[in-house]
């Protein structure tokens, strides 16, 4: 059992939703509940892999790479199909493995116009993989490649099952994120050949950075790069204002994918690849990319307060929330990394948690704007407890999953890794500080107008708005369980990523002194 | 012997047959004219062959005289399909190949 | 849960197993959520069950802290070392080191400006040597890096205080609310929330770490929010809640930066008893405790309703009154307090409290008890006229803590608690007779010939709380005008005459505004529309027993002269120092302590007797002309501008509403973040779509110029070549065979010649 999952765990569980894809591809399209179900069929079962590669996790080495599958796949240019689960990327694992088949069974009776449950379900699964693909890799290249797989369901999904305006939310979503992708593919590949690696693996190339007498201007170059690449995906300001419209127009199960674990790809990317590669570049942009986080953090809030849409009013609070996360990795400290990693899971199940209310708000009142909504709690009220328990949770209340990735980033950037300055990062801890005021405010705001107060006079004897029905118990209750869970027992993921953050940590501790 | 009769016999026929190839109209003329320069170059392959003491020549000379024939029921095939079509076998009407 | 082991005998297991008592509320709220609505009393009977369940265990934790608080004492007195517990299985890292308390306790009185301490008083402190020492049950929470962070209960007699108070009054708020919320639209939801809140309450009193603090701290800050919106039908609840809840907000940036700083500061830990111990030892360097303390005032100040973070407390009364009495009165507005106790030393070091004559605890505290007692004379609403006197109540706590008077401000917090609830309590069942309305002058009025029990008790909290002698309030006041020590022969920790003065003259604004307000809802005539009748007995029991409390508590801490003179029995004087403040721990600032002065407590008294009967002259004269008035209609105010002017002043709250709300909110929410927005989407994303449209247009560019131009051109140039040259070819094809073989011929000859001529 245990060789099995070591040579086929990790592969089996990314490419089995493709296994699922190539059934759907022989059934005619009208047979929807049967394609449901081997979407779920198919996601589910790469739960399974996934749940059974965690089993036989050995917890206590999780700074090293284990399930490592490393076979031959495109010799020509050294690129090597690399794979391996550790620290760092078992978190955002799980947190995909669990997201999608919740979505899923969100869609059940959830497909967005224009219908096509097929070709819908399809592009999810694929989804999937792709996301699933680039947190197990550790191959430059097939990084690279299931980093860029993620973008066109997506595309499509926004495209086709978009909003009004969904063709320009789509375009600029896709050509944004490309256009990142292409600085970072440059960025790889100078760093193959700077360093005259003769492969492509992550591992290697730190070695080789180490190694070689590379001077700091390539480093930074380099960085630079990727930094593009990731910052774009995460989004940073000022590089977000592909993602309120992408939000704002994509049917809700690709709000969720996209906030849940889309966003995510950005600062797995800084954690696996930017920091531990180029270190001595990493503590040159530290201090940049830190001052991108706070204004972020300040300027994602503002942009909330100023929003008449519901949708998007979350959209931009997940820029600010991957602020902390930002900031967190910005202190280059163990400290900030664990924080970020939480805050990327943390971030993931209550934005993606936010964004199926916000569907469902939308299912039942055909609008999102805040102005027209109201009395959610007297029409619904167990998905406007709901949306308070979730709001709350969003604003980092202690006790709840959210605080776990804002206060350790924020305690973090009193003290950055040695060689960044420390006045600096304390100015960024008190603005940081600051924005969770005012993400208390654009949250409770939200919640006050709509769901406090009486229904409006349109919708208040509307019969079609309901409580919550049952597969949105089932797609919620999940993640409402871990908001809690891990809110209260914050080593369940701590614990996890705290060895390999140490390892990052300590690279830049050992380069101030 | 001399070779040259031979020679000057078949190129004698050979100008005969191409005249007869581009003068007539009539199709089955211009096909007895096509054997008339077959045929030349069969004297042609025999002479040349009993002066070198070679029989391939001669038996090249078999060679041809087997496709003429082919040669000839393909034509006169043609011929017949064009008399059948037009009415005529003047193959100065027949331009079907016109491009 | 710990792994208590038995063979610690001198660990009760009431301190290892504290965890227990937060644990069961929070139970019963889990329960109440899931099942609430099923039961035949909708959840009510789980929260009481629970609640009395945690009281009855809070209480068995108290009386056996007393004992071995006594217990101490007695072997100090007998001269008898005992070993320190302050360990248990699981346990802390925290040493406890008696032998450097009399260094530091000598030290600390040197500092003293004032001359000495009293020989009597010295030895005291020295027989009372160790006593009071915190103990810590914890365990692994998480780790991060080398950094291990723990969970756990530290029970001291602060907590013990608190566990009790905070048990005892929930209790009575739930049975109390059993009737008044009855029939309420989410009576279920109601009791959920207040189990909710008194287990949050409960964590953060256990916190043995500043880390569970900040999480108890924002839990009950959620509780209080979700309970002042209870019925947030109305915007105006909801807008109560939200500034309730954003104004704590604005604190917690202080809680956390200095939460923070402190963790930095004492060599990454976030353990109370360490960080203590660190700051009084020197460890900690002295601007972090500073920079730390003044971050944290900032989050007592919001959370304790102080001066100028404090407008969210009157507007907190949206809620329903028994969630006033519960959270804004008597339990979730102390944290502030509390935390300023479980800190102690970080304050005591952080703001130089002794030998000092003023800081910003003291001077915040002082503010906030005038300002807070003189807006409470301008109130219609009955609840209101309540919470400005907690505002102004909780600034003597902080002024106390501020002056270095510890056990002061700790026994205010306790006998406040009482009287305030008892206060509340009565104020909601006086609205509960009258259609809900708080309104005094409006729908109030003669109500003690309707509602004697609730006069009564009434009657009794508002002496306690105006301080008259002997009832709790005077007590605990005493105490913190004597800890000033401006009084000729108090001797305090410093010579603090601001707060001093400030606290003098609130003692007679409270006297006077509690007589007002019992005036206009008690006496004259009723001026509503109701028909007023007692409340029933789950309103008067809690009642009464909160009255009998108000009478009783204050005498758990006679001062030390007043037995003597009297005679009574020695253990009766300062118990409740004895049990609450720890003594000769190196956790725990060694604090010196005034001496009660008779000629003090008179003056006090005096004050408030003297505003009192002022006031009471004052509205016996308004009614003896007319029964039914509720204020003078040639009044003061009408004739004197300078009233006129002041009196706005009050009625607008100081104008710091209008300040916060109007431009601080309004800005932000408006202006600011549209303007912000504005740049979003015109600067940030106008840059990326004009990035887009230049795109757009330089492809358009590149398509019409130089792809169709050039690029297309030429491709488009071969192919018609190629099609010309066939057009011009397609001449020769005329389909005459003989003109074909002429061609073949002809060519064939042309081809023969050339051999020819060539070879």
């Amino acid at each position: 059992m245990t060789d099995f999952l070591n040579d086929w765990g990790i592969a089996l569980m990314v490419f089995l939703p493709l296994v699922g894809v190539a059934i759907m591809m022989v059934i005619p399209g009208q047979e929807e509940e049967t394609h449901k179900l081997i979407a779920l069929v198919a996601t589910v079962a790469s739960a399974v892999m996934g749940v059974l590669l965690l089993q036989n996790f050995d917890y206590d080495r999780t700074r090293e790479l284990q399930f490592l599958v490393d076979r031959r796949w495109i010799e020509v240019i050294n690129a090597r199909f690399t794979v391996g689960l550790d620290g760092i990327s078992l978190p955002l694992v799980a947190l995909t493995l669990l997201v999608t088949p919740l979505v899923i069974v969100y869609s059940w009776n959830h497909i967005p116009e224009p219908g096509n449950a097929k070709a819908f379900l399809i592009l999810m699964l694929v989804l999937h993989t792709g996301m699933l693909g680039t947190f197990v890799a550790q191959d430059l290249v097939l990084f690279f490649v299931f980093f860029e797989v993620v973008l066109l369901p997506m595309y499509f999904m926004i495209g086709v099952w978009g909003g009004e305006n969904r063709l320009y939310a789509a375009i600029k979503f896709f050509l944004y994120t490309l256009f990142g992708s292409a600085f970072m593919l440059v960025a790889f590949l100078a760093l193959y050949w700077v360093t005259g690696s003769s492969t492509f693996n992550l591992q290697d190339l730190a070695a080789e950075v180490a190694a070689r007498d590379i001077s700091l201007r390539t480093q930074v170059l380099i960085f630079g790069g990727m930094f593009l690449g990731f910052g774009i995906k995460v989004p940073m300001f000022p590089f977000h204002t592909w993602l309120p419209d992408a939000h704002t127009q994509a049917p809700t199960q690709g709000s969720v994918i996209l906030a849940a674990v889309l966003l995510k790809l950005g600062t797995y990317g800084f954690v696996r690849i930017a920091l531990p590669i180029l270190p001595e570049a990493a503590v040159e942009w530290a201090p940049w990319i830190g001052l991108l986080a706070v204004i972020g953090i300040i300027y994602g809030a503002l942009g909330c307060l100023a929003q008449t849409d519901m949708k998007r009013l979350i959209a931009f609070s997940s820029v600010a929330h991957m602020g902390y996360v930002m900031l967190g990795i910005a202190t280059l400290t163990n400290f900030g990394i664990n924080a970020a990693i939480f805050g990327m899971v943390a971030h993931g199940l209550i934005t993606g948690m936010l964004f199926f209310i916000a569907g469902s708000v939308k299912e039942r009142y055909h609008t999102l704007e805040i102005k027209r909504l109201g009395g959610l709690l007297v029409q619904a009220p167990h998905m406007g407890w709901i949306l308070g328990f979730t709001s709350m949770a969003s604003l980092g209340l202690p006790g709840l999953a959210g605080f776990w990735g804002e206060f350790p980033a924020i305690l973090a950037a009193y003290n950055p890794a040695p060689g960044l300055s420390v006045s600096l990062f304390r100015t960024y801890m008190v603005i940081a500080a600051v924005g969770t005021v005012l993400a208390a405010a654009y949250l409770l705001w939200l919640l006050q107008r709509t769901a406090f107060g009486t229904p409006k006079e349109e919708f208040a004897h509307d019969d079609h708005i309901h409580d919550t029905v049952f597969t949105e118990w089932v797609a919620w209750v999940p993640m409402l369980v871990l908001i809690v869970v891990l809110g209260f027992i914050p080593s369940i993921v701590f614990d996890v990523t705290n060895a390999p953050a140490t390892v990052v940590g300590d690279v830049f501790e050992a380069l101030g002194r | 012997m001399y070779l040259n009769q031979f020679l000057i016999l078949a190129a004698a026929l050979f100008c005969i047959g191409v005249y007869g190839v581009l003068a007539r109209r009539n199709g089955v003329l211009v096909l007895m004219s096509i054997e008339l320069i077959l045929n030349s170059v069969n004297i042609n392959l025999v002479a040349l062959s009993a002066m070198n003491g070679d029989v391939a020549g001669q038996v090249f000379a078999l060679f041809v005289i087997a496709v003429a024939a082919a040669e000839v029921g393909v034509g006169l095939a043609i011929v017949l399909l064009i008399y059948r079509n037009r009415r005529s076998i003047d193959i100065a009407e027949a331009n079907l190949l016109k491009g | 849960m710990f792994a208590a082991e038995a063979a610690e005998t001198a660990v009760s297991w009431f301190y290892t197993h504290a965890w227990v008592i937060p644990a069961l509320p929070a139970a019963s709220f889990v329960l109440i959520l899931f099942f609430g609505k099923r039961l035949p009393f909708k959840g009510a009977e789980i929260g009481i069950t629970a609640v009395a369940a945690a009281f009855v265990l809070a209480v068995l934790t108290t009386f056996t802290w007393i004992g071995d608080v006594q217990a101490e004492i007695a072997s100090h007195e007998e001269g008898v070392t005992t070993e320190e517990h302050g360990t248990t299985e699981g346990g802390t890292t925290e040493e406890e080191a008696p032998a450097t308390s009399s260094e530091e306790e000598g030290l600390s009185s040197g500092e003293q400006a004032a001359p000495a301490i009293p020989a009597a008083e010295e030895e005291e402190e020295g027989a009372h040597a160790t006593r009071g020492a915190p103990i810590v049950t914890e365990r692994t929470w998480f780790s991060n890096g080398a950094d291990t962070f723990r969970i756990g209960t530290l029970v001291d007699g602060q907590s013990v205080m608190l566990l009790f108070v905070v048990t005892f009054i929930s209790l009575l708020v739930h049975v109390y609310s059993t009737d008044y919320v009855h029939g309420d639209r989410r009576y279920t939801h109601f009791f959920a929330f207040l189990s909710l809140f008194t287990a949050a309450m409960l964590y953060y009193v256990l916190s043995s770490n500043t880390l569970q603090m900040i999480m108890g701290w924002e839990l009950v800050g959620v509780c209080s929010f979700g309970l002042i919106g209870h019925w947030w039908e109305e915007k105006a609840n909801s807008d109560a809640a939200l500034k309730a809840f954003f104004t704590n907000r604005v604190g917690d940036i202080g809680l956390l930066v200095g939460m923070i700083t402190l963790y930095f500061a004492s060599g990454n830990t976030f353990d109370v008893v360490e960080i203590n111990s660190k700051a009084i030892s020197g460890e900690t360097s002295h601007t972090a405790l500073l920079v730390a303390s003044l971050c944290l005032m900032a989050a007592v100040m919001s959370k304790s309703g102080q001066f100028i973070l404090h407008t969210w407390l009157p507007d907190a009364m949206a809620g329903p009154t028994p969630v006033s009495a519960l959270i804004h009165a008597a339990t979730m507005v102390v944290a502030g307090v509390y935390l300023i106790g479980r800190l102690y030393g970080v304050f005591w070091m952080g703001l130089s409290i002794p030998g000092s004559s003023i800081n910003a605890m003291a001077a915040i505290g002082a503010v906030t008890t005038v300002g807070g007692g003189l807006l409470a004379f301008v109130q219609r609403d009955i609840k209101k006229v309540l919470a400005y006197s907690t505002v102004s109540q909780l600034g003597y706590m902080v002024t106390a803590l501020g002056v270095g008077a510890y056990t002061a401000g700790m026994f205010h917090l306790f006998t406040h608690a009482f009287f305030k609830a008892c206060l509340f309590l009565g104020a909601g069942s006086v609205s509960h007779a009258c259609h809900h309305s708080f309104d005094m002058k409006a729908d109030m009025g003669g109500l003690r010939k309707y509602m004697p029990k609730t006069f009564a008790t009434f009657i009794i909290g508002s002496l306690a709380l105006a301080g008259i002698p002997p009832l709790a309030g005077f007590w605990s006041k005493d105490e913190i005008l004597v800890g000033t020590g401006v009084f000729p022969g108090t001797d305090g920790n410093g010579t603090y005459w601001m707060p001093f003065i400030f606290g003098m003259i609130t003692a007679g604004l409270t006297a006077a505004y509690m007589t007002r307000t019992i005036w206009l809802t008690f006496f004259g005539e009723y001026r509503g529309h109701a028909h007023p009748h007692e409340s029933g007995p789950r309103i008067t029991t809690p009642l009464i027993i909160l009255a009998f409390m108000a009478v009783v508590v204050g005498f758990l801490n006679l001062p030390e002269p007043l037995v003597s003179t009297l005679g009574l029995p020695e253990g009766w004087a300062i118990r409740f120092e004895e049990w609450v403040e720890p003594g000769g721990i190196a956790s725990f600032p060694a604090i010196g302590h005034a001496s009660a002065s008779l000629p003090l407590a008179l003056l006090a008294s005096a004050l408030a007797v003297l505003a009192g009967f002022l006031a009471w002259r004052y509205y016996q004269a308004l009614y003896a002309k007319d029964p039914h008035a509720a204020e003078y209609t040639d009044g003061l105010r009408s004739r004197n501008s300078l009233a006129a002017a002041g009196y706005k002043v009050l009625d607008n709250k100081y104008y710091l509403d209008h300040l916060y709300t109007g431009i601080i909110a309004g800005a932000t929410k408006g202006p600011i973040a549209s303007a912000a927005y504005w740049i979003n989407q015109n600067i940030i994303d106008g840059i990326i779509n004009v990035a887009g449209k230049f795109s757009v247009g330089l492809g358009r560019f590149v398509y019409h110029f130089i792809d169709q131009g050039m690029v297309d051109q030429a491709v488009n140039a071969s192919g018609q070549t190629a099609s010309g040259s066939g057009q011009f070819l397609r001449r020769i094809q005329t389909g005459q065979i003989r003109q074909y073989a002429t061609l073949m011929f002809g060519s064939a000859a042309l081809l023969v010649a050339v051999f020819i001529i060539a070879i």
